[in-house]
């Protein structure tokens, strides 16, 4: 395997400066990013999207508001099915709890479908400390995986490589023979693949949602990988956040439909798989042993600190397709497994290790379009600004940016204060304009990032109110105006 | 968010919140604006203690520093409404209407009075086109313009006062205009406020990409309804050394903005030159 150049650990100004600085991604995240957001949108628009929204978000509501109760249920269902449910706090428990489970059923090699859960207790890394052999099998996960490469995106793993750089890997990777097809290299990765699925011990996924009155794990894909992982091995364990919890059936297809519509723009996937149990006698395929382990992970933590709305993401990746920030920097910059608008509510809330994960609210203008593509509109703008409030009183900010703020609030707050800054700002910056004909250039002390790539306009010689008072003059001034002149 | 308040009688006086960067950087948009309301037979108050209403701090997580100035802003202004003294508030701002109608009760949340107050206040304050279209009713207002004009929507406005229509109405009735719809005209420029200097990379990424499709519409101005906005893409436009610019709406809106007439036809190709040889003088 490959050694990545992309290290997530990098300072978040090394990270961002990295990626604006990669032709190359720029052009990957150039082809896919805006066709993702169009496809979202036309199959969005084929529905009564706004009921869509509503439904989906009014149930993802119930089921926080519901949790220990639906995952007792869930729990009690896939046990009378003949499963297991294991339930993991943190990170580590995930790794320890799935490495037991192999090392029972004496497993040599595991196959895996695309799951950002295991990503974010790292279990590959763990698997193959204890000598197992791991296998990704979606083919966006397969292909980082043989650069050893983390995803950088939600839904589409590998959207920060163009199919030139890919063809490469292929190459380097499994002596494929030079083609820019993608269907050469489907078909090589599906020859490989396929070898790796039949001799499999172990299948591991993600889950998409589980339905608590059935016990029933659902997974969506598009490239039958799920299925097999989930039917072909003798073992099968499905890792899942505590949060894909849907209580019925109909909920299911609600999110189902909510999913499909905003990630790829399908109206439904190529696959629907879904597990309730293991193989049950007179059964032709399934596997032996079914287990479910349930991820906490910080997110109940996430609801006792206000951000439980985050709880209602069903990782459709639509906030990062539409993100002005994500489509210039990419998922890596973002140092987390979830990146985009929504990875940066998590990442801080979620008991995860991230390099400056403080910056992370700050990669945003607020510009909104991340809650306008949500299909349960969550408000990521406003869980930024309070993340940014968090941060501030948890005085993680610069002395210099609190001096500077507490400064500005008092100049604010007295309108004698405020007039004479404007004075004196007006004098000074017309001062520097003059220097440079017209626009300011070069800005000092903190303000130079504003005139790194822009100029800045000259205060006013006559501020609004002061041509306000001159209009006044001489004029009968009446009601309101009396006292506030 | 409660609603916004209906008027059974068409508003006689309103006040002015002009937002501090029109007050110090941009008067002549505070002036287009009054000029606006006043050509509407709409009497304008300004109340002179008016500062800042805090977005700042609010966006950048200083939330302390913040109150302050949100308590300020409502100490000032819903006495004036409560006391019907006027009957809204109008901005020529989207990001700070959206501040103090919005964000208010988010940042009063455990101040349950002034959060009360504020919003009351905040259904009384309008966006200026919002209050043009929605509350006077007008889509003409007698402007004028001889060139190709583009708009592009403001993050807040569109995205959390969900106002689009409105300035769009207002440009299509500017007589002799030519409106052209630029690609992505709802996709942020890049500014948002303290992201422009923190992140100012990633900042600059966006706002060439929006000054990109403002070139390539081929529009003389665009016309925008925020100045932080104007601010930023005016201030890449200028670097670049662009001929296209960023204007109020309200400017446009008050003929204040006049473009130098250009030919719009392909310039006539010049004549071929002579061969060389006959250049060289050598026959």
């Amino acid at each position: 395997m490959a050694t990545s150049t992309i290290d997530l650990t990098l300072p978040y100004k090394t990270r961002v400066k990295d990626a604006l600085g990669n032709k190359h991604l720029k052009i990957a995240l150039e082809r896919s990013t805006g066709r993702m957001a169009g496809q979202r949108v036309a199959a969005m628009n084929a529905v009564d999207a706004p009921r869509l929204r509503d439904q989906v978000r009014q149930m993802k509501e119930y089921v926080l508001r519901n949790l220990p109760d639906l995952l007792e249920q869930l729990e009690t269902n896939i046990t009378a099915n003949g499963g297991r449910v294991h339930w993991a706090k943190e990170a580590v428990d995930v790794q320890r709890i799935v490495v037991e489970i192999a090392r029972k059923a004496n497993v040599q090699k595991v196959v895996k479908a695309k799951s950002m859960a295991t990503e974010e207790v790292h279990l590959n890394q763990a698997l193959q400390a204890a000598g197992m052999k791991v296998v990704e099998t979606d083919l966006g996960e397969y292909i980082i995986q043989l650069a050893g490469e983390p995803p950088s995106h939600i839904v589409a793993p590998v959207i920060h490589r163009r199919v030139e750089e890919i063809s490469d890997i292929f190459q380097r990777e499994l002596d494929m023979p030079p083609t820019l097809d993608p269907q050469i290299i489907c078909s090589v990765a599906r020859g490989v693949l396929r070898k790796e699925f039949l001799s499999a011990d172990m299948g591991i996924s993600g889950c998409n949602f589980a339905i608590a009155e059935t016990g029933t794990c659902c997974i969506v894909t598009n490239e039958g990988n799920g299925r097999m992982t989930s039917t072909l091995p003798r073992v099968y364990v499905v890792v899942m956040g505590i949060e894909k919890l849907v209580p019925t059936i109909e909920d299911a297809f609600l999110q189902y439909q909510a999913l499909c519509r905003s990630s790829t723009g399908q109206q439904c996937s190529v696959y629907l798989s879904m597990t309730s149990g293991p193989r049950k006698p007179g059964d032709i395929d399934g596997p032996e042993e079914f287990h479910v382990v349930l991820l906490d992970n910080g997110r109940v933590d996430m609801l006792a600190k206000g951000y439980g709305e985050a709880l209602c993401c069903i990782r459709c990746g639509a906030c990062l397709n539409v993100c002005p920030v994500y489509r210039e920097i990419g998922g890596h910059a973002y140092g987390s497994t979830y990146s985009g608008p929504i990875g940066a509510v998590i990442s801080p809330t979620i008991h995860m290790e991230v390099t400056d994960v403080d910056k992370l609210p700050y990669a945003s203008s607020l510009c909104g379009a991340c809650r306008d593509a949500c299909p349960v509109k969550i408000d990521l703008p406003r869980m930024l600004v309070e993340l940014r409030r968090d941060v501030v009183e948890e005085g993680e900010t610069t002395l210099f940016d609190r001096a500077g703020m507490q400064a500005f609030s008092r100049m604010m707050q007295s309108r004698a204060s405020y007039e004479s800054a404007g004075k004196l700002g007006s004098l000074g910056s017309n001062l520097l304009a003059g220097f440079s004909g017209g626009a300011i250039k070069s800005l000092p002390g903190p303000l130079a990032g504003w005139t790194k790539s822009r100029d800045f306009p000259p205060l006013a010689k006559r501020s609004f109110r002061e041509q306000w008072r001159d209009r006044l003059k001489g004029r009968k001034v009446i009601g309101a105006n009396d006292d506030s002149v | 968010m409660a609603h916004k308040k209906q008027f059974e009688t068409p508003p006689r006086r309103v006040a002015l919140f002009v937002t501090c960067m029109v007050d110090m950087i941009y008067p002549e948009v505070g002036m287009a604006t009054v000029e606006l309301l006043e050509r509407q037979g709409v009497e304008v108050v300004f109340p002179a203690d008016q500062t800042c209403c805090g977005q700042p701090a609010f966006n950048a997580g200083f939330w302390e520093e913040a109150r302050p100035l949100a308590r300020r802003f409502v100490d000032i202004f819903e006495p004036l409404v409560r006391n019907k003294q006027v009957d809204a508030v109008v901005a020529p701002s989207g990001s700070c209407t959206t501040m103090t109608s919005h964000f208010y009760s988010l940042l009063l949340e455990n101040d349950p009075t002034y959060r009360a107050r504020a919003e009351f206040l905040g259904a009384a304050t309008f966006e200026l086109t919002e209050f043009l279209v929605d509350v006077l009713g007008v889509e003409a207002v007698g402007a004028h313009f001889d060139g190709v004009l583009t708009y592009h929507a403001c993050c807040h406005l569109k995205r959390e006062l969900g106002i689009d229509r409105q300035p769009r109405t207002l440009l299509s009735h500017v007589e002799g205009a030519e409106v052209v719809e630029m690609t992505a005209a709802d996709e942020c420029c890049g500014f948002g406020g303290l992201f422009a200097i923190k992140n100012n990379d990633i900042s600059t990424a966006m706002g060439q990409r929006k000054t990109q499709n403002i070139t390539k519409s081929d529009a003389d101005v665009v016309a925008l309804c925020d100045v932080s906005c104007m601010a930023h893409i005016n201030g890449l436009l200028s670097r670049q050394g662009q001929r296209t610019r960023a204007v109020h709406i309200a400017q446009v809106l008050a003929n204040q903005v006049d473009v130098t007439p250009r030919t719009r036809t392909k310039p006539e190709a010049k004549p071929p030159a002579p061969p060389r040889r006959w250049q060289d003088g050598k026959a």
